[in-house]
């Protein structure tokens, strides 16, 4: 990881001092070490070790942050020639918003070629650097381990080595993996315009230890009773913050009801248990075929609810109903809900016929 | 006395959603060659039936329903050519996260009626009343001060 880093913050320091690109996103520390956020990199002296970081904590999904950094930027440029005018000044003059250049994980490329799909991206301002990710690790699953005032991670291949003011410990790292990282899809980039991988795996390997369904396969499972309790129990914890919506890279509508404050649903209560349910089924329905399941909505949730249970499902129905369909795969699919299949499409009648519980 | 007997008796509410190029008609027909079905039936006009969103369908529930079935031209038959065949898709994957959410799948029913088929809107109007007044009133989805 130290390796990779060092590998990082050289490539994008060259870009920005050669004018290729003029702003960099990528991951920065927080409070601890393994508070790391998004963040967004203007000077080559900003990249500088200890600001720019790259760890076994970078779990957010930095394609999402394309789509606002391009919108300010472009916003910004318009606005500069807008006065220019003004002032009676050419506004051809003023320079474009230039590239941008975003570090993407294998999972993220998913979501970046469903934002190009979706025309969300211009790929024509992105400057794709694919990093090389072995699983990200969960600090959640680390305090649960028993690791409490952590105050250093160490990443030594396989392990974790936690320094906390009560003693060192140290955790196999296939134990604390993220979600989404157990599960993983493949530790291949789907799109890049360079790859920065010093150790890369062989072809194929890499995928997470974990059945990706096992989670849906077990809850249908259950009895429908089972199943409502289930739900009601996990869905009535939300606290309606919307971090799953602001996370998920598939939820970039430029006008969502969220967004409007006069909307008045952004701040209204739950009157009842099933108010708390239909934001997530819609959301979830919103992003069905969408959705590349980077897991992100699950990551963010402050109350832990599995979000990612959700748009499994969907997952799994569209690829038994419609055939195997993985969103982001490559630029240009047509996801499945605006498709159809006049011939062979399945009656939804086919929910009852499933029988079951 | 005999008023608030009956109003024991359970009777169910159910909104239909009915595309306007076939099923509405359907229902117009049923109407005018006087075949009867349930009055707890009530119909929502749609231009077709893709105009019906999930949330719809959602909220139908949320405010009281304890049944809505979804009618629209045969598949191929779309007045707009293919709007039936992407309803189709959608209604599939919410009945199926409906049943993964717990709630009973036998609440929500798609059904094509065309515009010659009076007969069928009221035969399946019918069967779908009595499903539902079997199954009773729908409390997993309800907001209840919307009940009574």
């Amino acid at each position: 990881m130290q390796e990779i880093t060092g590998l990082m913050v050289k490539r994008a320091k060259e870009l920005l001092e050669a004018g290729e690109v003029q702003r960099v996103i990528g991951w920065t520390t927080g409070d601890f070490c393994y508070d790391v956020t998004p963040a967004v990199f203007t000077k080559a002296e900003d990249l500088e070790e200890g600001k720019f970081v790259y760890n076994s904590f970078c779990g957010s999904n930095l394609s999402k942050y394309l789509i606002q950094t391009l919108r300010n930027d472009i916003n910004a440029v318009n606005t500069a020639k807008a006065m220019a005018a003004r002032k009676g000044e050419n506004p051809d003059d003023i320079p474009g918003p230039g590239k941008t250049l975003v570090f993407l994980k294998p999972c993220d490329t998913y979501s970046f070629n469903q934002l190009l799909t979706e025309h969300r991206i211009d790929k024509s301002l992105v400057y794709v650097i694919g990093v090389a990710c072995r699983g990200m690790a969960d600090i959640e699953k680390i305090k649960l381990m028993g690791a409490s005032g952590i105050t250093k991670v160490i990443d030594a291949g396989d392990k974790l080595e936690v320094k906390t003011i009560y003693g060192d410990k140290s955790f196999d790292k296939k134990d604390v993996l993220l979600e989404k990282c157990a599960c993983c899809k493949g530790k291949e980039h789907k799109y890049a315009d360079e790859v920065i991988d010093p150790e890369p795996l062989p072809e194929g390997e890499g995928k997470g230890p974990m059945d990706r369904m096992a989670g849906v396969t077990m809850l249908e499972e259950m009895t429908a009773e089972e199943r409502y309790a289930f739900w009601n129990d996990q869905l009535s914890r939300c606290i309606k913050c919307y971090a799953c919506r602001n996370a998920c890279p598939a939820c970039t509508c430029m006008k969502c009801v969220f967004d409007n404050p006069r909307s008045g649903v952004d701040s209204k209560a739950n009157v009842t248990e099933f108010e708390e349910k239909m934001y997530h089924i819609i959301r979830a329905f919103h992003v069905a075929g969408r959705c590349t399941d980077c897991g992100e909505c699950s990551r963010v949730c402050p109350q832990g609810i599995p979000l990612h249970l959700l748009n499994r499902k969907f997952i799994k129905d569209i690829n038994e109903f419609y055939g195997d369909y993985q969103a982001g795969e490559a630029e240009g699919q047509r996801a499945p809900l605006v498709n159809f299949d006049a011939e062979n499409d399945v009656e939804p009648s086919i929910v009852n016929e499933k029988g079951g519980n | 006395m005999q008023v608030n007997e009956n109003s024991k008796e359970f009777k169910p509410l159910i909104v239909a959603f009915c595309c306007n190029w076939c099923s509405y008609a359907g229902a117009d027909l049923a109407g005018t060659s006087r075949l009867s079905y349930p009055a707890d039936v009530k119909i929502i006009r749609v231009p077709c039936s893709c105009r019906v969103n999930p949330m719809f369908i959602l909220k139908a529930f949320e405010k009281g329903a304890d049944g809505v079935i979804m009618c629209g031209c045969h598949p191929g038959d779309c007045h707009y050519t293919t709007g039936n065949y992407y309803a189709r898709r959608r209604m599939t994957l919410l009945f199926s996260m409906l049943d993964y959410l717990g709630v009973d799948k036998e609440r929500v029913r798609v059904e094509w009626v065309s515009a010659a088929e009076g007969q069928r809107f009221a035969m399946v109007m019918n069967d779908f009343a009595k499903k539902i007044t079997e199954l009773g009133e729908n409390v997993k989805l309800g907001d209840i001060r919307c009940k009574k």
